[in-house]
């Protein structure tokens, strides 16, 4: 039941509890947003969605798959760990890109990778590889970015970064994409291109989770979403539940400041 | 007495046969001490506790004392303190005890390049291939070492143009490198003395051969600078 299902997360680094018992689960082709002033754990929980942090506690799903068990520390073993967070995709603030490599090369790389392991490669190499820059120029074209998929990124603005690094996370046929506030490095004016992409990724009944600050894009795209306060996901629902009838006090407050800036 | 003419060829032949003895300790340095730093630069980001103390106070010591003091020590310390002269006397064993001598220095200071290298590459590479579903050697190798090369060059250029030069030092265990060739010809020898100019010749063959590496270091840094 569900794409995904978290349940009792808990995270510590050294003595401070950064996420207490998050519990949360998804359907396919939903999209959740996570909202929650700075420090409340949000980064902490996707990047335990992806492993790159280990939870302490708690247990995540897949389509009712374990992918983590903080009782049992066969889920712990680096293999397991690199063939589960294949479930997730991760776009981050801060883009990632891989400097020496083209838009469409950073698009391709982790796939030529993946393929040049598969047993029947030197046979079929050729197909192979075609087969991956098709897709990789689709989602090159999808993300807009066609007369551009031979620039380095240092070479493009911060939007057009980020939707490579979209493009290049959707080459790996994540069931579900992170979203790291993927336009908080942005200059104003170019956030507007990114978000407009998650949306039409949202058009095309992609399952996401999105940190976002931007609540104006979360009430607009999400049909769920968590506020989560000080580790604790502190109130749950619909966009129209938690945006226009929060029952926290502390979500009425947060939300407040938005509204009123 | 000989004319300039008749005595350029016998000094061109002396310096030719020093240059050859430079520019071998320069590349025997180099193959050593490249690997070398690279496995010292390693240890020092250890979580192995005592290596990691053991190597930094090694780098500390080897870069905060002259190179010639590490020439002398490691060429004569077996023979006069150990009473073992393992290095022999005659030129093959000045000359392995140069090159042992040269790799350490110079592993050293290549360590603390690798090590800028190495950190200077941000975490979200890393993390950009591990969600990708890169292993960390593919990591390593398809992502960071290029990058790491890149901020490596400069420094390393300076170290190896530098290493050219430092070269002579082991004139001080009379090494017959390119300048011990040189200054032959003042004490006197193949019936020249008292001749300065043999010493001049020596400087031009160390400013063609920086002006090679310049260009051919410089020819890397630009093939790099396709991006940042
Ligand atoms: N690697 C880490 N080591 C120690 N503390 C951390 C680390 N990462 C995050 N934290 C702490 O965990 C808390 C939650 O951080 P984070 O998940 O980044 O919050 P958010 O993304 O909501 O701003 C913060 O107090 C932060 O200082
Ligand atoms: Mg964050």
């Amino acid at each position: 039941m569900g794409i995904l299902n978290v349940e009792h997360i808990v995270k510590s680094f050294d003595k401070t509890e950064v996420l207490k018992d998050i519990c949360f689960s998804m359907e396919e082709s939903e999209v959740l947003s996570i909202i929650g002033s700075s420090g409340s754990g949000k980064t902490t929980l996707l990047r335990c969605l992806n492993f790159l942090e280990r939870p302490d506690k708690g247990i995540i799903k897949v389509n009712d798959n374990i992918v983590f068990d903080g009782n049992d520390k066969s889920y712990l073993k680096e293999s397991v760990i690199r063939k589960n967070r294949m479930h997730f995709g991760m776009v981050f603030q801060s883009f990632n890109l891989f400097p020496q490599y083209t838009a469409i090369e950073n698009v391709m790389l982790a796939r030529r990778l993946q393929a040049e392991k598969l047993p029947d490669f030197k046979a079929k190499k050729k197909e192979i590889l075609e087969e991956i820059r098709s897709e990789a120029e689709f989602l090159i074209a999808q993300m807009g970015l066609t007369e551009r998929k031979d620039n380095y990124p240092h070479q493009l603005s911060g939007g057009q970064c980020q939707r490579v690094a979209i493009a290049r996370a959707l080459a790996m046929k994540p069931d579900i994409l992170c979203f790291d506030e993927p336009t908080s490095a942005l200059d104003p004016e170019l956030t507007g291109e990114v978000l407009r992409v998650i949306k039409e990724l949202a058009e095309t009944r992609m399952t996401m989770i999105i940190v976002t600050h931007e609540m104006a894009f979360a009430r607009d795209v999400a049909d769920k979403v968590i506020f989560m306060d000080n580790g604790y996901v502190l109130e749950s629902g619909t966009s129209d539940e938690v945006f226009n009838h929060p029952k926290e006090d502390r979500t009425k407050q947060f939300l407040g400041r938005f509204n009123n800036g | 007495m000989q004319t300039f003419s008749e005595q350029l060829p016998i000094v061109l032949h002396s310096l030719n046969i020093g240059f050859l003895q430079t520019l071998k300790l320069f590349f025997v340095t180099l193959i050593g001490a490249l690997p070398l730093g690279l496995l010292i630069s390693l240890g020092t980001g250890s979580k192995i506790t005592p290596l990691r103390i053991t190597l930094k106070i090694f780098i500390w010591i080897i870069r905060g004392t002259p190179l010639m003091i590490q020439l002398l020590i490691i060429y004569y310390f077996p023979g006069l303190v150990l009473k073992n002269a393992i290095w022999g006397g005659d030129e093959a064993g000045r000359f392995a005890a140069s090159a042992v001598a040269f790799i350490i220095n110079y592993a050293c200071y290549f360590s603390e390049i690798f090590r800028g290298g190495i950190s200077s590459i941000p975490i979200g590479q890393d993390e950009a291939g591990l969600v990708l579903g890169m292993s960390k050697s593919q990591i390593f190798f398809k992502v960071k070492l290029l990058q790491m090369i890149k901020r490596i060059v400069p420094p390393m250029s300076n170290e190896i143009l530098t290493l050219v030069k430092d070269t002579s030092l082991a004139r001080i265990i009379a090494l017959q490198e390119v300048i011990w060739a040189g200054q032959a010809f003042m004490k006197g020898s193949q019936g020249i003395s008292g001749a300065i100019w043999p010493l001049f010749f020596t400087a031009i063959y160390y400013l063609i051969c920086n002006g090679l590496l310049t260009l051919l270091l410089g020819g890397l840094e630009k093939k790099l600078e396709y991006f940042r």
